[in-house]
């Protein structure tokens, strides 16, 4: 067979759970991570921070830290004005101007006011804390629906009640495409929906504001070089080839003169994409002309790495008492912080996008308030708007089962998409591409043993103990494109090099951090070729080498730059095929790739080495064909992948001190086409430890003030290994048909239903005690006070 | 999170600890685990302009029964506290507080002397040296002296502890019947609320004995270690059966002034809490008789 029309793997490694190649030097470590990136020369960056959540600045006085050792520089907000550019956004809405340091008004905790360049650490920030600034207070704007009536302050000029956006969208309205007028909508199909109900359920929920935690910190080392000019700069970004593109731009260069290279990065989780530190660094190199390093202390994480969540929901389901749902409508107020970064605005209207969870509701309307105040601002994490979007639809239905008197189970069952109605289009606006819901809801039914657990459950109550089973079935959105979906471009790029040797050299400009794409997508490429997966090397991470790129977002990396491998891959197999064809004096036709040769079946063999020495030596070229095996591909994916599972947790809570235990945690996922399934389950069992957080001890506090009072590990809890039962996982495989590797995505699963499945348990445990609804995170003395009934 | 220029030493031996200490004129500190120490410096919350690194005088770590008395080094670690064979023995419950401390780096590193003389107000080992009615061996520039564990914690980071005095060991009676039990703060892991109970039973009758001594101390409810005098009280005397460990756990609260109250844990929340974790310490306790 000659080289894939539509080229498709399927062989013997796809499927393999082969061991991460990246691990051996991880776990010895001998990674390089940003704060190993050291340059001769090399100064070092600090930053002054507003311990103030809301002021106006008065003065900055800089004159003790300019006279100290080792202090090459210290600037202002006002000192950089016109030298810096703004903060870069890329979404299609309005926003506010947000400087990387401030030169007049501070807006949250954290924020730069002033900075120090020395020649050690320890000197640039001894120099930070001999910086007196003097800021007049403003009134702290922490409260999102109190902020939205433009109380007790206004953020900033233009966003008249703090509002930066406002989407009203749904059936009637198609494109969330900024803020629409409320009295254009037309509620009559809602409205009648509404009235016919024979059931309505509402709720008010609350997604509180995460931080997403990553092991290591944010951090940026900048290299100017001026003769040539270039600049070259170390930061820790899932998206290397933007980052270049706003930093290029920032000193004034063509995106051709400058690079910028991800280096092995403890997490990214969507919090790490471009900062304004990044530009402070790029300026100062520029003008101190030597290189810049700067390394977020843990501290400064809480602060100022991008939050997550914050979203505050009314939902409301209307249903026949079969269960069947006719209409769902939801009142989203988002927090978004004090400013937008790159995605921020736009994270929030993904929830809309998902409001149908994996249910046949034939009419979904929610409006939509993104509202400043005096915090971080938020933007993508784990989940990216889906998990607030599962939450709340996932919550509706365990209400709705109970006011029903229903198996959770068979609500969902009722309400689920049907095979054959896809690809599915929803009243949400998502068409949704695969899936067979009802297989997968079984499978995780009779993994868990249901109904032994719900007969479990029941003898426990009946001895005294709150023991609670939860479920949710989640969808995830992923590989957002095509490029029309996703501001900056929904597409990948991929290279495939056979070197002379044989060898095969792929770049991607999916960027990974983690994610262990040196070893999965080496599996597609082996099965491609017919090769090893040893003989291949994945290179990512550098602008240089990956020419051009989106990044490791989304989900989208196997699903879109994969593809883009594939792509790159069957030409140059189209082209060993002709040079083969020539050497063995064979048809093109006749030529097939099989272990680690190229030739025809029972006759001649070549190989790879063969094929390419020849191919970068010709004595004759095949006719229409240029010398050497190098080629690439971008790939636009022509929609979304919907990824799906089903999560069931039990709990048990202790009467006494409100404590949850988490009991069991069962759960099937159904990601398409499964490359590496090693890999998958440490992608669920992640996002699964990272939904359990949030739904149990993990949330931001900010007081009335502003300030942050969660701003450490000691007082903010992410879980640990032993706070986790064994999950117990299965999986379905419906493979997706918008691309040649049925790949769906993965990353993001289990964060997005894990919250709705551990919270449904906890309020289940506690039914018997009246409780309908409690918005996590379910901290002991929360759960404690539902016990003794002191709120409800 | 980047402390401050300071000076680093490394003593030998206990007396060259004190004269490292003692002929600064600058702000010096003893440094054992750094695993309260060095947090503070990091944010720049203490600034010490010396540190005197205790962790490798010989002699100053290790446990030992002797004289019907067990001694702890105090830079022993709390890993071997948790694995010591002579606690496991004898004073189970240091063992079983020591395992709940924290996560394993910190147990790695944290001493039983750092813990007491930094005292915050929620950590467990005061409230285990008080219940256990130890005492510390103090040796300064005044030379040797001893103080009860109970006398020794005064208040929120308030120690009987001059400048340049170091604690090298603390002593105590062997007792089996004693256990410690805690609420955990999910994130640090230090005690939202921590009770030792320490109990005499009457022997041979196993859990069913008469309480004959009973020292009970929390942690975590307050400034600083406490004992509960109003829960000793009602179980000396008493059959230890679970009405009168119920009854005796209703009065943790009494007599505890400032009570703490912060976003982990409201001072209602801590009261009920101190009262459950005292009941399950004397449960456990007992049912080591
Ligand atoms: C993440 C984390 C979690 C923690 N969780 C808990 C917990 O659950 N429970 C708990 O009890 N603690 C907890 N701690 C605190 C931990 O136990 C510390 O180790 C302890 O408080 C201090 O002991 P150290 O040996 O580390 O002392 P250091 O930090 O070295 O010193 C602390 C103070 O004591 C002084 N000092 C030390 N040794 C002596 C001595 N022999 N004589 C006189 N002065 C001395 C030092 O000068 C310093 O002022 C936690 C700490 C961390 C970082």
């Amino acid at each position: 067979m000659a080289a894939d029309a539509t080229p498709s793997p399927g062989g013997k490694h796809v499927g393999q759970r082969l061991k991460r190649r990246e691990d051996p030097a991880l776990i010895r470590g001998q990674g390089t991570f940003i704060d190993d990136v050291r340059l001769p020369g090399m100064l070092h960056l600090a930053f002054k921070r507003s311990d103030v959540a809301h002021g106006r600045i008065v003065r900055v006085d800089t004159s003790a830290a300019r006279a100290m050792p080792g202090v090459r520089l210290v600037a202002t907000g006002a000192d950089l004005q016109g030298v810096l550019p703004s903060v870069p956004v890329i979404t299609p809405f309005p926003y506010p101007d947000h400087p990387a340091v401030t030169p007049d008004k501070v807006r949250y905790v954290g924020e730069p006011v002033a900075l120090v360049v020395a020649e050690d650490r320890y000197q640039a920030q001894d120099a930070v804390e001999a910086i007196e600034v003097t800021i007049e207070d403003l009134p702290a704007v922490v409260d999102a629906e109190t902020a939205l009536r433009g109380e007790p302050a206004l953020l900033h000029e233009g966003f008249a009640n703090n509002v930066a956006l406002r989407i009203i969208s749904g059936t009637g309205v198609t494109e969330a495409a900024g803020t629409q007028d409320p009295e254009a909508v037309d509620n009559r199909e809602l409205d009648a929906a509404f009235e016919t109900a024979e059931v309505v359920i509402s709720q008010r929920m609350v997604n509180p504001r995460i931080a997403p935690s990553a092991i290591e910190t944010r951090g940026v080392v900048a290299q100017y070089e001026a003769t040539r000019p270039y600049l070259t700069i170390w930061s820790t970004t899932q998206r290397p080839h933007a980052h270049r593109r706003f930093l290029a731009a920032a000193l004034g260069l063509g995106e051709h003169q400058a690079r910028t290279i991800a280096p092995e990065m403890g997490g990214g989780f969507g919090a790490k994409k471009i900062y304004g530190e990044d530009f402070v660094a790029a300026a100062l190199s520029k003008q101190l002309g030597a290189p810049i390093k700067w390394i977020e202390d843990r501290s400064e994480a809480f602060l100022t790495t991008t939050h997550a969540r914050d979203v505050i929901g009314q939902i409301e389901l209307a249903a026949k008492r079969d269960g069947t749902v006719t209409a769902l409508k939801a009142r989203l107020v988002a927090d978004i912080g004090a400013y937008e970064m790159l995605l921020t605005a736009f994270i929030p209207t993904l929830t809309h996008g998902l409001l149908s969870g994996g249910y046949a509701i034939p009419v979904i309307r929610s409006e939509l308030i993104e509202v400043f105040t005096n915090k971080m601002p938020t933007d993508a994490y784990r989940g990216a708007g889906m998990p607030e979007a599962i939450f709340f639809v996932e919550r509706s239905m365990e209400l709705l089962a109970r006011e029903l008197g229903m198996d959770p189970a068979e609500v969902r069952r009722k309400n689920f998409i049907r095979p054959e109605q896809f690809p599915y289009k929803t009243a949400a606006g998502n068409e949704y591409d695969s899936g067979e819901y009802e297989r997968l809801l079984d499978a995780t039914l009779e993994l868990a043993g249901w109904e032994e657990m719900r007969a479990e459950q029941a003898a426990a109550r009946a001895a005294g103990r709150l023991v609670g089973l939860g479920m949710s079935f989640y969808i995830e959105l992923c590989a957002i494109g095509p490029s029309t979906m996703f501001p900056d471009g929904g597409w990948e790029h991929g290279s495939v090099t056979v070197e002379r040797d044989g060898r095969i050299t792929a770049t991607t400009g999916a960027s990974a951090h983690g994610q262990g794409h040196e070893t999965s997508f080496a599996q597609v490429l082996a099965d491609q070729f017919g090769i090893e997966p040893e003989t291949i090397t994945l290179l990512h991470g550098d602008t240089a080498v990956a020419k051009q790129g989106v990044g490791t977002v989304a989900s989208r990396s196997l699903v879109v730059g994969g593809t883009a491998l594939l792509m790159a891959g069957s030409k140059v197999k189209a082209k060993m095929t002709r040079f083969a064809a020539q050497l063995l004096e064979a048809r093109e036709e006749e030529i097939e790739f099989a272990n680690g040769e190229v030739g025809v079946a029972g006759g001649g063999k070549l190989s790879f080495e063969e094929v390419a020495s020849y191919a970068y030596a010709p004595q004759q070229l095949p006719a229409g064909t240029e010398p050497g095996l190098s080629e690439e591909a971008f790939w636009e994916p022509p929609g979304m992948t919907f990824p799906y599972g089903c999560y069931i947790a039990q709990v048990e809570v202790d009467r006494e001190t409100g404590e949850v235990a988490l009991q069991r945690f069962v759960g099937v996922d159904d990601c398409g086409t499964i490359v590496n399934p090693l890999i998958v389950e440490g992608q669920i069992h992640g996002g699964i430890a990272q939904g359990i957080g949030p739904a149990l001890t993990e949330e931001l506090r900010y007081d009335e003030h502003g300030q942050l009072l969660t701003g450490s590990f000691m007082d903010y809890a992410i879980p640990r290994a032993s706070d986790l039962p064994r999950f117990e996982l299965g999986v379905t495989v419906t493979p997706s048909p918008l691309n040649p590797l049925g790949a769906k995505g993965t990353g993001e699963a289990g964060t997005i239903g894990a919250t709705p499945a551990v919270v449904n348990a906890v309020v289940d445990a506690l039914s018997e005690l009246g409780v309908r609804h409690v918005d996590p995170a379910l901290h002991p003395e929360k759960v404690w006070r539902l016990i003794r009934g002191g709120e409800r | 999170m980047i402390p401050a220029a300071f000076d680093y030493r490394r003593a030998k031996t206990i007396d060259e600890a004190l004269a490292l200490i003692g002929e600064t004129a600058e702000e010096a500190r003893f440094l054992a685990g750094g695993h309260s120490l060095i947090p503070l410096m990091k944010l720049r919350f203490s600034q010490p302009d010396r540190l005197v690194d205790i962790m490798h005088v010989p002699g100053l770590a290790g446990i030992w029964e002797r004289n019907g008395q067990v001694g702890i080094g105090a830079t022993t670690r709390y890993v071997e506290l948790e694995r010591s064979r002579i606690l496991q023995d004898v004073l189970p419950v240091v063992a079983e507080a020591a395992g709940e401390i924290g996560d394993p780096q910190v147990r790695h590193r944290g001493t039983i002397g750092g813990s007491l003389a930094h005292a915050d107000p929620a950590a467990d080992l005061p409230a285990v040296m008080v219940a256990l009615d130890a005492f510390l061996d103090i040796v300064g520039p005044q030379g040797r002296r001893r103080v009860q564990a109970e006398d020794f914690f005064q208040g929120f980071f308030t120690v009987d502890l001059a400048e340049g005095e170091l604690i090298t060991e603390m002593r105590m009676l062997p007792r089996r019947t004693a256990a410690y039990a805690k609420l955990h703060q999910k994130a640090s892991h230090f005690a939202l609320v921590g009770v030792a109970a320490a109990l005499e039973i009457e022997a041979g009758n196993g859990a069913d004995g008469v309480c004959r001594g009973a020292r009970v101390a929390v942690t975590g409810l307050s400034t600083h270690a406490q004992r509960l005098r109003g829960v000793e009280a009602s179980l000396i005397g008493e059959r230890l059966e679970e009405e009168v460990i119920r009854a005796a756990a209703e009065r943790a609260p009494e007599g505890i002034e400032e009570v703490n109250d912060d976003l982990h844990g409201s001072a209602e929340y801590r009261r009920e809490m101190a009262k459950v974790f005292a009941a399950r310490a004397i449960r456990r306790a007992a049912a080591r008789a």
